[in-house]
């Protein structure tokens, strides 16, 4: 099969939060934690995690209004207040080509699908938890009231049927688009492209590239800012490329255990 | 004094999910795992070097702390009926399962044992089920290093080059404290000396995951912690002089074993507090990634 993925283009998001509501109905997730205005302009939802499988978010800057992005604010009355430009991005789990999750998972219940997605077998979970840390973006997250760990499946009961995950289908500007990945790579760099060419400087591609620290993102995004701004780690890396050397580290002190315990009774006759 | 570096940040938010294991299991886990395994290497060679209550009380201490260690991990799972499913693979790219693999026999082993030192029979079966024990016994000291430094937790991945150390240090100890805390001090000299070796790994790795990690080494020194791992240090350096000055005096003795086990559930809980507070703030995150990034050369 060929991989299948999401490219959100964030900059023709409305913030609409449509993409939220969709992946809440279909896969039939329970409520988050009591709802508070978190003051984080419109974004309420706070944060990708076991109940929230997309999760807009909402930046205000003041705005060079020339860009042509949404903006609100007088500034074309003669004063010199600056209006307001949102950046809005639909964060979703980036099913990783090297996938932290489900390397350290110990019972096998994350596995990688036909599709070339993560996808976590509820029925084997056991919730030991330890996906959860090892997640470079802070997605995956356990339920408390559950006990085990949830995530984006990339809709995969969906896909078997021939359909779209419900977030793409759901989005109004096709900000979320759903494809094969090379297709969808080949068209986030036209999309660059365009956006350099109409003066767009700042537009720039995310876990688009097979050579960064997890092997490129099954779900990557365009940005108009840098990463961090938008709650996604600049430069992550999927734990387990470490793992041999820290193999090697453990023996080393182990032996080093034996060694000092060893000598402990060579050395004295006490 | 360095200026704490501007970085920007999703209104502070983490992006790192904090560890989602329960405090006190899992630091109560990695003491308890350390300590059972340095008792059961000790146990092993106590027995064939004539130090009969060396080898009995490090025995005893191994299945007792290995099977509360057990209990720890079941407890801390969100579905502990499945814990089972721990055994379903072997998977190397899991420490969580190479642990499991390692602890299901190191467990079982220890308290075959433990029952045949309590019990005197089998004296054959005993050696060799203590000397098995006693083999795994230091990887159940190291492992659990790897366990968290294969985690994006930044306190824990950065510091994979010497939890390893600082943990075998501290298993050496607290192992060293339990033996020296239930063994007469006549025979409690290998017990005196691997006090002294694994005090000293201690007190190295723990001064480098202080200073050497950049900006992710404040975690270790500042907070709760931070107040942790310095009362580690005293209580090691406690037990280190006091099980010199004990050396024909139970009492003395016993109180250097209680300075290494205080200090050793000190370093776990400092090390795992660390860890959260390292997930907690986006900083430790974004300062190490973006200094990283400027390192690469432009493509």
């Amino acid at each position: 099969m060929t991989r299948m993925g999401f490219f959100t283009d964030t900059s023709v998001c409305i913030g609409c939060k449509a993409c939220e509501v969709a992946c809440k109905e279909w896969n039939l997730l329970p409520d988050d934690p009591p709802p508070d205005l978190l003051g984080m302009s419109y974004d309420n939802t706070g944060a990708l995690g076991a109940s929230t499988w997309r999760h807009v978010a909402f930046i205000e800057k003041p705005a060079p209004v020339e860009l042509g992005m949404p903006a609100m604010g007088d500034t074309g009355g003669g004063t010199d207040e600056p209006g307001v430009q949102w950046l809005m991005s639909s964060d979703v789990c980036k099913h990783c080509t090297h996938a932290a999750c489900l390397d350290v998972c110990p019972t096998g219940a994350l596995f990688r699908t036909e599709f070339d997605t993560v996808v976590v077998q509820q029925d084997v979970c056991n919730g030991c938890g330890y996906c959860v840390p090892a997640c470079p973006y802070g997605v995956i997250e356990k339920r408390e009231d559950d006990g085990r760990a949830f995530k984006c499946t990339l809709c995969y009961d969906r896909l078997g049927s021939g359909l779209q995950p419900a977030c793409a289908t759901a989005c109004p500007t096709d900000s979320i688009q759903y494809g094969e990945l090379d297709e969808l790579r080949e068209r986030a760099a036209a999309r660059v492209a365009t956006l350099h060419d109409e003066g767009v400087a700042q537009a720039r591609l995310y876990g688009h590239d097979p050579a960064d620290g997890v092997g490129g993102d099954g779900a990557f995004f365009l940005l108009l800012d840098e990463p961090e701004v938008y709650g996604l780690p600049p430069d992550p890396v999927v734990t387990t490329r470490d793992l041999p050397g820290m193999w090697r580290t453990a023996a080393k002190a182990a032996v080093g255990v034996v060694a000092a315990v060893a000598l402990a009774f060579v050395g004295g006759r006490r | 004094m360095v200026e704490r570096a501007e970085f920007q940040s999703y209104y502070g938010r983490p992006i790192l999910k904090e560890p989602a294991w329960r405090q006190p299991d899992v630091p109560l886990y990695l003491f308890l795992g350390g300590t059972a395994g340095a008792c059961a290497t000790l146990g092993a060679l106590a027995e064939p070097t004539g130090r009969p209550a060396l080898a009995r009380s490090t025995r005893l201490v191994a299945a007792g702390a290995a099977g509360a260690s057990v209990l720890a991990l079941v407890h801390d799972l969100g579905r502990p009926s499945r814990f089972l499913n721990m055994l379903r693979v072997f998977k190397p790219t899991s420490p969580l399962s190479v642990g499991s693999w390692i602890l299901a026999p190191f467990s079982g082993l220890t308290a075959v044992t433990a029952a045949l030192e309590v019990t005197g029979r089998l004296p054959r079966i005993r050696k060799l089920t203590g000397a098995a024990a006693g083999v795994l016994g230091p990887a159940m000291c190291t492992y659990t290093a790897v366990l968290l430094s294969d985690t994006a937790t930044p306190a824990w991945h950065e510091a994979r080059h010497d939890l390893p150390v600082l943990f075998a240090g501290s298993a050496l100890a607290s192992g060293a404290g339990a033996a020296l805390l239930a063994t007469p001090p006549a025979q409690a000299g290998p017990a005196r000396r691997i006090g002294l070796a694994g005090a000293a790994a201690e007190l190295v790795a723990e001064r480098r995951l202080e200073q050497r990690l950049g900006v992710v080494s404040e975690t270790y020194r500042t907070g709760r912690p931070g107040r942790l791992l310095r009362a580690a240090r005293v209580l090691t350096a406690a037990g280190a002089g006091l099980s010199l000055a004990g050396r024909r005096n139970r009492l003395v003795s016993a109180a250097a074993g209680t300075a290494y086990l205080a200090a050793g559930l000190c370093t776990r809980f400092g090390v795992y507090g660390a860890g959260v507070a390292s997930a907690r703030d986006p900083r430790y995150v974004v300062i190490p990634q973006k200094a990283c990034q400027q390192a690469r050369p432009p493509v």
